[in-house]
């Protein structure tokens, strides 16, 4: 990085930076500049989180309305999004008619279309039946795990909040880690992969269940591969880690803030005074630049 | 004169034991007993109570918490703050339950 960059750097900490990684070196170039370098098989998808329909608490008293503020985010984007990855907790607790409202509310979204995995909230009660029922179609036997091929990139929807263990961690299972294994077996190590689930894929946090029991499995079956970013939701915070040619990212809620690991008795809805909480919600843009090694991930508070 | 300290020690004493075993009423009615939901935690974490005891749960988080059981043997819907959900068990053994929303908040409860 050379002083003008470190410099935009500084200035655009905390608004939006586009990190990239090669070789593990970091380097960051300003969101304008991410637009200006999109062009051939390059593109661009959104992640969201945690949406959490039918919240009713201290923490948020209107998670309808930041869920459009982030939709109305995107809809002002300079190039749509050619996807969205929604990662889990559509609803807060399958409240009756959460499912509508979210679905009603994504039709806004200018976008080809979006992909979901579940969360706790979304099967808890009926074991997924509603979520399966709604979006189960396309996906491995309608069990909810899916992949799909995208201008060279494959990306790969894991479900790791149907069966749960004594443990209390996420869990994957044996016939979604066979699948897993099958799904990416014929694929050159060149192949950018990017995975998305709900519950970390590392162990953020185990004491409060941030973590996924057989996580170690799936990432074996990915770890040859040359670039693999892992997208989950769950934590309600922004957290990175990096193992090898493997990146995690966690995402921040589109409803509200949960403490730091750690820092409070339990998880849970954290309340934050009301004009900070637009500065800890929000969605992440990814980029994909053809020849790059990694992908460009930038995270975006709603305010 | 008979001090009055005594006599308010010992009641102290037999409120803190009703408060923490189940109390068979000399009318052979259910015994029962409450747990605590509160700060992602089930309180008292682990209870021994006879085979016939009711137990109810109350949620005090604002989060939404549920009581369920790890082999199938109950489940509450989910409880919101203030609600409750109970459960008689007639069986003796050992029963372990978590929060299907937070697998992390765990306890047992051992009927014998």
């Amino acid at each position: 990085m050379d002083r003008r960059g470190f410099l935009e750097c500084m200035a655009w900490v905390g608004t939006g930076v586009v990190w990239t990684s090669a070789g593990g070196v970091l380097s960051s170039r300003t969101l304008a500049h991410a637009g200006e370098a999109s062009a051939g098989g390059d593109f661009s998808f959104v992640q969201i989180s945690d949406t959490h329909i039918g919240f009713k608490g201290e923490a948020n008293k209107d998670v309808t309305r930041t869920l459009q503020e982030a939709l109305t985010t995107i809809n002002a984007l300079p190039k749509p999004p050619a996807f969205i990855l929604h990662t889990g907790d559509l609803t807060h607790a399958q409240k009756p008619g959460a499912f509508d409202s979210v679905a009603e509310l994504l039709k806004t979204v200018k976008t080809e279309r979006v992909f979901y995995v579940p969360g706790e909230n979304d099967v808890f009660l009926d074991g997924g039946k509603e979520y399966l029922g709604r979006y189960g179609k396309g996906t491995a036997g309608g069990r909810g795990w899916q992949s799909f091929d995208y201008r060279g990139v494959h990306f790969v929807g894991l479900v790791n909040v149907l069966t749960y263990k004594a443990d209390g961690l996420g869990s994957l299972g044996p016939e979604q880690l066979e699948w897993l294994e099958d799904d990416v077996r014929a694929l050159p190590s060149s192949t950018p992969i990017v995975v998305f689930t709900h519950v970390p894929l590392w162990a953020v946090f185990p004491t409060w269940g941030w973590a996924t029991g057989d996580s170690e499995q799936a990432l074996g079956y990915l770890r040859r591969f040359g670039s693999v970013t892992v997208l989950n939701g769950h934590i309600h915070q922004v957290l990175q880690k990096v193992e090898g040619n493997v990146l995690f990212h966690t995402a921040m809620s589109t409803a509200f803030p949960q403490p730091a690991p750690g820092t409070a008795p339990g998880p849970g809805p954290m309340k934050v005074p009301e004009d900070r909480l637009r500065g800890v919600l929000g969605l992440r843009e990814v980029a994909y630049v053809q020849g790059r090694s990694a992908l460009a991930v930038v995270d975006r508070p709603l305010a | 004169m008979k001090t009055p300290l005594p006599a308010a020690v010992a009641f102290a004493a037999l409120l803190t034991l009703a408060a923490t075993l189940p109390a068979r009423t000399s009318d052979g009615a259910t015994p029962e007993t409450r747990i605590g939901i509160e700060h992602f935690v089930f309180l008292p974490s682990a209870l021994t109570v006879q085979a016939g005891t009711k137990v109810t749960w109350i949620n005090r988080d604002e989060e939404i918490h549920t009581v369920t059981s790890a082999a199938g043997a109950f489940a509450s819907p989910a409880l919101e703050k203030g609600e409750t959900f109970s459960y008689t068990f007639a069986a003796p053994g050992a029963y372990s339950y978590f929060c299907a929303l937070h697998p992390h908040m765990k306890s047992t409860i051992t009927v014998q």
